[in-house]
């Protein structure tokens, strides 16, 4: 299919909206993404047409609902490259699923073990893994930064040692772009017994992870920052791991058996979903990769690559803007300042212009403390924004620096 | 000048503009009039952290009224203190307490004292309300 950027905007019904008397530009994508109709008409259908709970019932309800989860479970699987079922695992998100796995370590490691986590991390792939420190004595280790926002491979490498357990390395920074060589941090950590997250938050929205193939422990991300809704997300684990880590929440769904003597868990996937999960959000999960696939991965990429080429070239003839995250290898993020004026500033005139853009320390302040800087302003793009767009862009950041420089 | 006639002066000043692009600029150049807090004082007992801006806020009793000089680092934030500190600076511990911040809106920068806006204003004007019964109390006893 021929890439026909109208089409696909009428698509995203929010894009049609005005702000502040302005047509919205939103340049927010990297916290989260808008919805397509598909994805907006699968929960509607749901709750107007066959709303019940799930695994439980035998009435035509529940078996329709339960269902249409496991189809968007197949649906996920097959899209992420998963060799089994069991193996995805819905989560509330990439937070939520961190956590299942950090704390599925705690009895797993001794004091003295050690555990890697890179420069350039969100705080939700940092503070569960230090609660985790805490709790077992392990020691965390930081795969320093370069300047232009890329990883000090050489100094990943001094790092692992025959101690290391585990490594936790986002695929793509949320604050940067920067997109990380992940086939080799696994395969290093791999060679010395290491297991390995991936937190995939940043990258299923620009391109698709074939799992299988990239052979990470664990990959987790969040369908918000995919065109999906809120409160659900991925967990890939391991068949292995699946079996040996414990469960994180106890409650229905997640139990075989349950006496006051013993209770026994529920097999994968099931045991790491306790209660009852988001089954609208599970469903317009799948709705949203369907949406996806029928763009096609290769068609974002070479959208968006052009975009963002297009937006750095722009943003970089304004005198005194500076980029954050200047590697090779970037997905259509842009972290910039401009000399002499605060981040808060810039974002809020250009928000007074129409134009959505994040402004701050993305949740990632040693980022911020690495460059000395109180924040950056992120313009972030998806394939429904246009190059028209990124002019109003850099026409709102101009007049932003005349009035506030 | 009473806190209410200061305020009902900036809603006379700020209702020469018909945009909000004049309104900021205003707001801006009003900025630059603050009483900065003396560069001595900037450290982490007189700062109120928003998420995004800081803002450094320092008060002394002045014949029984309240003095208050402050700074931020992000230019927005610094105009609208140097409002509030127009209205609320030298006048009587009281008089602070017993008056609101209602003008702001009036002035048409309403979205800037929003609680949820992580810029720190809304724990300033809670500040500058604690200042106010501190120095009230120690003038009562
Ligand atoms: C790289 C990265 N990791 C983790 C998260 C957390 O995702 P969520 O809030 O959906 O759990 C984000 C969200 O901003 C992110 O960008």
């Amino acid at each position: 299919m021929a890439f026909d950027i109208q089409k696909i905007r009428a698509d995203f019904p929010i894009l049609s909206r005005k702000v502040n008397g302005y047509p919205l530009v939103y340049l927010d994508n990297a916290a989260t993404s808008q919805k397509p109709q598909a994805v907006i008409d699968s929960i509607v259908y749901y709750y107007s047409n066959y709303n019940a709970n799930i695994h439980r019932g035998v009435h035509s309800l529940s078996q329709e609902a339960t269902d249409a989860y496991e189809m968007a479970r197949k649906t996920i699987q097959e899209h992420f490259g998963i060799k089994n079922a069991h193996e995805t695992i819905f989560t509330s998100g990439t937070t939520h699923g961190i956590n299942i796995v950090a704390s599925g370590f705690t009895n797993l490691l001794k004091k003295g073990d050690e555990i890697i986590v890179s420069a350039m991390e969100h705080h939700s792939n940092i503070v569960p893994w230090q609660m985790l420190c805490e709790r077992s004595g392990t020691i965390l280790k930081v795969i320093p930064m370069n300047e232009n926002g890329t990883l000090q491979f050489s100094a990943y490498e001094k790092l692992l040692s025959e101690k290391t357990k585990l490594v936790f390395v986002n695929h793509v920074s949320n604050a940067l772009g920067t997109i990380n060589p992940i086939e080799e941090i696994i395969a290093k950590a791999h060679e010395k017994g290491a297991a390995v997250l991936i937190d995939g938050a940043q990258a299923c929205s620009h391109l698709k992870p074939d799992l299988q193939k990239l052979d990470a422990d664990f990959y987790v991300t969040s369908a918000h920052k995919m065109y999906g809704p809120t409160g659900i997300g991925l967990l890939f684990m391991k068949e292995k791991w699946g079996n040996i880590l414990p469960p994180y929440q106890g409650g229905g769904e997640m139990i075989k058996e349950v006496t006051f003597e013993k209770t026994t868990y529920a097999c994968l996937p099931h045991k790491f979903e306790a209660g009852t999960p988001n089954i609208a959000g599970g469903i317009a999960f799948g709705a949203a990769i369907d949406y996806l696939n029928t763009i096609n991965f290769n068609e974002i990429e070479t959208y968006e690559t052009e975009l963002l080429a297009y937006a750095t070239q722009s943003l970089l003839e304004i005198d005194g803007l500076k980029i954050y995250g200047t590697g090779p290898s970037k997905t259509s993020v842009i972290s910039f300042n401009l000399e002499g004026i605060h981040p808060y500033d810039i974002g809020t005139i250009v928000d007074k212009l129409g134009i959505a853009v994040r402004t701050g320390h993305h949740c990632a302040q040693p980022i911020m403390e690495y460059y000395k800087i109180p924040g950056t302003v992120r313009a972030s793009f998806s394939f429904y924004n246009t190059k028209e767009e990124v002019d109003l862009l850099v026409k709102a950041v101009k007049k932003a620096q005349l009035m506030l420089g | 000048m009473t806190i209410k006639a200061i305020q009902d002066e900036l809603i006379d000043e700020f209702s020469m503009f018909d945009d909000w692009m004049q309104r900021y600029e205003y707001m801006i150049d009003l900025g630059k009039s603050l009483p900065i807090i003396d560069e001595n004082l900037k450290t982490d007992d007189l700062i109120i952290k928003g998420c995004q801006s800081k803002v450094w806020l320092n008060a002394t009793l002045e014949n029984e009224k309240v003095i208050f000089t402050a700074d931020s680092d992000a230019i927005i934030t610094k105009g609208i203190i140097a409002i509030l500190i127009r209205a609320f600076s030298n006048q009587k511990p009281a008089d602070i307490l017993s008056a609101n911040t209602d003008f702001i809106d009036t002035i048409g920068l309403k979205e800037h004292l929003s609680p949820t806006r992580a810029n720190g204003l809304v724990s300033m004007i809670k500040q500058l309300k604690i200042y106010a019964i501190a120095y009230q109390t120690q003038l009562k006893k």
